[in-house]
């Protein structure tokens, strides 16, 4: 187990390494000076050759890199152009907002459809496989900001049951108010994937010998189902769900939007209209640090889970 | 040479039996035909011209010289969302072929050779992976500038190593089998064996991954231009026109139907074909993600 976690955990620093090389010169090789990007075309030579050396750009390409990365280690992801702050502590700000909804659309998205996966799986090719297998497929087609709005002009303009802005909340009834819509967006398409996974994984387990054996020995269907073959299917649930991620944050962006929900996906977007180039680099590499450790955390959670994985 | 093509006819025959057996597939297939008809015809169906704007008849609703009615801007919705569907359409394909083509050739170029040069091949592409594509085509498209060639390009880097994983895994298999042990022995060079001999053999399984990818590529692309990355204005985008609609939301939500509701059916249909071709290859796989 321990060989299998310190290959796992060199893959991580490799990643982490790879991705942290990619950013920085994604923005030096793309054509175009990132001190002009930041000004605008309408710069003169001299406030371009401020930027540049506010940027650090004027320093060798070596020395530039060097830095990049220690800072990155140490957590320095430099100064905000936009509002003069430390890119760490806008980070910190908004990850509250942003963790909040993702664990409670990963919520959602579990108590929907874990009973709807096995629901379909013990009723293969029969009504309610397709009526769900249709269902969680429509769902996982909705892009994010289409369901959002739907949301929205039902629920919040429309009924007039959820604030319209969900950054407004009072009290803890007012916070889960305004928690409600977007999670519910965001965890209805993963509730989508989770289905499938959960009905393929099921499938798959229930035409295992040991479930068969269970069947003889007389134990009832349902605890058949529910104790003895879905604890085995969450394995691969788990691990799939975690590949998800890179999905969940995409659509997390968009819904924070449509919400007018602060969180990493506005702070992104706003980094991107005002050129904020050293937010956005800095928010490159929180993105690859979460989606790195999520990785590890299901590995490991699988090895652990599954001890088949660590002669692999 | 008929013995050798027997049992691939037999392989092509049980492929469209199985895909026949789904009629959900058909259907998907059937709207995703209409859509691309629609978009074809654009310039001849369409009612009015999709950028004209008159301002006398802004916000209207649904009638007989403006179908769906108009936006902000007088503008005809129909209009629009017919010529929207020839750019959506033109991104997601475009991308997702050359996502295919780049994808396969590294997936198969890696599977084939092994060893070390598969590993680092394979390591780059999982970071690649592992970063959300959503994020990605944002950061490309911020820097490189909203041109329609720069939208692809980012749409299209962002599925590569999707379909490198998918073309890597059979490669693997079938570089053991005897046929191929044969053209070896026959002599023929690594390029003709990998590009003549095993990509005809594991076509199917990249092209259902295409289907899927195009659904995603066209969810992409509308995403880039909601948040405001798409292709500049007048011209009319799915994405796009939801944005305009949103900007407006409480008082003129209903904009933002019509052009959300296309990218839903387009999607969907295409997450149906892909379902249903992806059952018909491989019947194992019925219904997994």
């Amino acid at each position: 187990m321990s060989a299998f976690i310190v290959k796992r955990l060199g893959f991580a620093v490799i990643t982490l390494w790879a991705v942290l090389t990619l950013v920085f010169f994604i923005v030096r090789v793309v054509p175009g000076d990132p001190a002009q990007v930041v000004l605008g075309d309408q710069a003169t030579a001299d406030a371009i050759a401020a930027m540049r050396v506010r940027l650090g750009l004027d320093r060798p390409l070596v020395l530039q890199y060097a830095e990049f990365l220690f800072g990155a280690l140490r957590g320095d992801w430099g100064i905000s152009l936009v509002t003069g702050r430390p890119v760490l502590v806008e980070v910190m700000d908004v990850l509250p907002w942003t963790l909040e909804l993702t664990v409670a659309s990963l919520f959602i998205g579990a108590i929907i459809g874990i009973p709807l996966g096995v629901w379909a799986a013990v009723n293969r090719n029969r009504i309610p496989d397709y009526v769900t297998r249709l269902a969680s497929l429509l769902g996982l087609s909705f892009p994010a900001f289409v369901s959002g709005i739907l949301l929205l002009i039902l629920f919040a303009i429309q009924l007039r049951w959820f604030p319209v802005i969900s950054a407004q909340a009072e009290g803890v009834g007012g916070w889960l108010r305004a928690l409600a819509l977007p999670a519910f967006n965001l965890g209805l398409i993963m509730a989508a994937y989770i289905t499938r996974v959960t009905r393929s994984a099921m499938l798959e387990v229930l035409s295992e010998d040991f479930v068969r054996t269970a069947r003889a020995k007389g134990v009832p269907w349902r605890v058949v189902v529910w104790r003895h073959a879905l604890r085995n299917a969450l394995i691969p649930v788990i691990t799939i769900v975690g590949l998800y991620l890179g999905v969940l944050i995409g659509n997390s962006v968009l819904t924070e939007i449509v919400f007018n929900r602060p969180g990493l996906g506005k702070l992104i977007v706003g980094a991107l209209n005002q050129r904020d180039y050293t937010m956005l680099q800095g928010m490159m590499v929180i993105y690859t640090l979460v989606v790195i450790v999520v990785n590890l955390l299901t590995d490991l959670a699988y090895g652990a889970a599954d001890p088949r994985v660590k002669l692999k | 040479m008929s013995a050798t093509a027997r049992p691939r006819n037999a392989a092509i025959a049980a492929t469209i039996r199985a895909f026949n057996a789904n009629k959900t597939s058909w259907f998907g297939l059937g709207v995703f035909i209409l859509v691309v008809a629609l978009a074809i015809l654009a310039p001849w169906i369409a009612p009015n011209d999709p950028i004209e704007q008159d301002i006398f008849s802004k916000l209207q609703g649904p009638s007989s010289t403006y179908p769906l009615g108009t936006d902000y801007f007088g503008r005809c919705i129909l209009s629009r969302l017919l010529y929207g569907a020839r750019y959506s359409l033109l991104i997601g394909v475009v991308s997702t072929l050359a996502a295919m083509l780049i994808g396969s050739t590294i997936g198969i170029l890696a599977g084939w050779h092994g060893g070390r040069f598969d590993v680092i091949v394979m390591q780059a592409m999982d970071v690649m992976l592992a970063f959300p594509a959503l994020i990605l085509g944002l950061i490309i498209v911020a820097v490189l500038g909203p041109t329609l060639t720069n939208i692809i390009v980012a749409i299209a880097f962002t599925s590569i190593p999707a379909f490198a994983r998918i073309a890597r895994a059979p490669t693997i298999s079938v570089k053991e089998r005897e046929y191929v042990e044969a053209c070896r022995a026959l002599g023929f060079s690594d390029a003709r064996i990998m590009f003549l001999h095993i990509l005809p053999n594991i076509f199917a399984e990249i092209l259902v991954m295409s289907s899927l990818w195009l659904a995603s590529a066209i969810r992409t692309e509308a995403s880039l231009a909601f948040i405001g990355l798409g292709l500049k204005p007048p011209t009319p985008t799915w994405g796009g026109m939801i944005r305009e609609g949103f900007e407006n939301i409480l008082d003129s939500y209903w904009l933002a139907l019509a052009p959300g509701t296309a990218i839903l059916v387009v999607v969907f249909a295409l997450n149906l074909l892909g379902d249903g071709l992806r059952d018909a290859v491989d019947p194992k796989l019925k219904g997994e993600q």
